[in-house]
């Protein structure tokens, strides 16, 4: 069984968002790195990079396959989560610890068309 | 459309193990069971075995038989004693590739060819419409047989003790046709791992047996997922990435099969023109710096302008690196170009290396 934390908000392609203030940080959920197996690669944006709610902005690769990420926030993206560049597999050993990257969103209320836990672990159990 | 597809004689083993399965050639095939990593590092580092039921069987008998396995494959079985295997290719007439194969030489009245999964059919039918003239009889013995593949430097041990099945004096690229268990089986030292290691056809029942008591024994289960990482490492070409309809021997840098000197085979006026003229574009390896992994499809450049593309790309688990089998233009194909691959948006720096990314370990 996937690990869901209480109080974050998730997508359905499997990212999950913890907003505070304006920033949200965003990852990759448990149930997805467990779904990829082995991460090999974490393709990250650049920090300054404007992200669009619903669209792609980097990959994560496991060994057989490239994933899209999707962004469940808009805004610019302030940081990223360099350990992930030399250290990818620290997604599959916690994926709610390991960030991805951290956006300060254009629309702080985008966040209430995402899933909370409790939608979430519906998702996980189809 | 939806394609019905055909499950191995071992298909409820995998389900019950717990393997993600997916279509494969037409076949519903495991893709893993622990995971690509361990199952590829069990092969490496022990042994493995995997369910390569899906694989094709082909029997060519009668009095032509060596006439016309020499019409329709480009290696040269000629003078080979008895039980001797050939790697190869079947071409078109343009030089294109029907298929790779593996030819067991029974004798000289009787070979028996094993083919891809994917091209079952499309092989058969080509082989046939190829024997106009010659005396043989040609059998698509692929339903009558399951075969596994146990492979690493344990394999051996492992056949002989687990299984009990005499092996140990089997030289590689060598067969034999024994009676177990009431039954003829033919086992190969072959595989498509770079590891020593068998390859065994029997009937259903029997491949069940032998699973069930590799699976006893703790021997780890292999799927489709390893078998392309372990492959790929070595540098052996899987057809559909770095063989196809359009990709001759020649181009996929197989010429070494390629026995031009033969009096005659399909394809070899093309072949032997596009030895003499040279290709215009071959397969390559390619190491790329940093961890970005480059995948089939993807663009190769250099300076900007598109000069190939990857045919099959993983960040190799023996060596930690990004690699990639690329298809590349002369002349880029050169070693040591520096190139780039585009990975999605970015493009990622690197050079053109020898495709052979891990050394193999055969037991020759």
């Amino acid at each position: 069984m996937s690990k869901i934390l209480d109080n974050l908000r998730y997508a359905d392609s499997h990212e999950w968002v913890k907003l505070e203030g304006d920033i949200a940080t965003v990852g990759i959920t448990d149930y997805a790195q467990h779904a990829l197996g082995s991460i090999v690669y974490v393709d990250m944006p650049e920090e300054g990079d404007e992200v669009t709610a619903g669209e792609e902005f980097g990959a994560v690769e496991s060994v057989k396959a490239a994933s899209d990420l999707i962004s469940p926030v808009s805004g610019e993206v302030v940081e990223i989560n360099t350990s992930l560049e030399d250290s990818p597999e620290l997604v599959n050993e916690d994926a709610f610890e390991n960030w991805i990257m951290k956006v300060k969103v254009s629309d702080p209320s985008e966040i209430e068309n995402l899933l909370d836990a409790e939608a979430y672990a519906k998702i996980c159990e189809e | 459309m939806e394609e019905k597809l055909v499950k191995t004689c071992l298909h409820d083993r995998h389900v019950k193990l717990g393997a993600l399965m997916s279509p494969f050639g037409g076949f519903d095939m495991p893709i893993q069971y622990a995971g690509i990593t361990e199952e590829h590092n069990a092969v490496r580092q022990h042994v493995g075995v995997f369910d390569v039921s899906h694989m094709g069987e082909v029997r060519v008998k009668g009095e032509d038989a060596y006439k016309f396995v020499s019409h329709i494959f480009v290696n040269d079985v000629t003078g080979a004693p008895d039980g001797q295997i050939f790697y190869g290719m079947m071409c078109y007439e343009n030089g294109g590739t029907v298929d790779d194969l593996l030819v067991y030489k029974v004798n000289d009245e009787e070979y028996f060819l094993v083919i891809n999964a994917a091209n079952i059919d499309k092989d058969v039918e080509w082989i046939k419409s190829n024997a106009a003239g010659f005396n043989v009889e040609i059998t698509d013995e692929s339903p009558k047989y399951g075969e596994v593949a146990v492979q690493g430097p344990e394999a051996e041990a492992t056949v002989e003790k687990v299984l009990g099945i005499p092996c140990a004096d089997i030289p590689f690229y060598n067969f034999k046709t024994l009676e177990k268990d009431g039954e003829e089986i033919i086992i190969s030292r072959t595989g498509y791992t770079g590891e020593d290691g068998f390859e065994i056809y029997g009937s259903h029942d029997f491949i069940r047996k032998v699973w069930d008591k590799l699976m006893e024994a703790g021997v780890q289960p292999c799927g489709l997922g390893c078998r392309d990482t372990l492959r790929f490492e070595v540098g052996l070409p899987l057809y559909g990435d770095e063989l196809a309809a359009d990709i001759t021997p020649i181009e996929a840098s197989l010429s070494m099969f390629v026995k031009l000197d033969k009096p005659e085979f399909i394809g070899k006026e093309a072949l032997a023109k596009q030895k003499a003229e040279g290709v215009t574009r071959r397969i390559v390896g390619v190491e790329l710096e940093g961890s970005a992994v480059p995948r089939h499809g993807y663009p190769v450049l250099v300076n900007g302008e598109k000069v190939g593309e990857v045919t099959t790309g993983y960040k190799s688990i023996s060596t930690g690196k990004s690699v990639a089998m690329a298809m590349i233009n002369k002349p880029y194909d050169k070693l040591g170009t520096e190139v780039e691959i585009q990975i999605r948006k970015k493009t990622f720096p690197g050079k053109v290396v020898k495709k052979r990314f891990y050394d193999k370990n055969y037991k020759k």
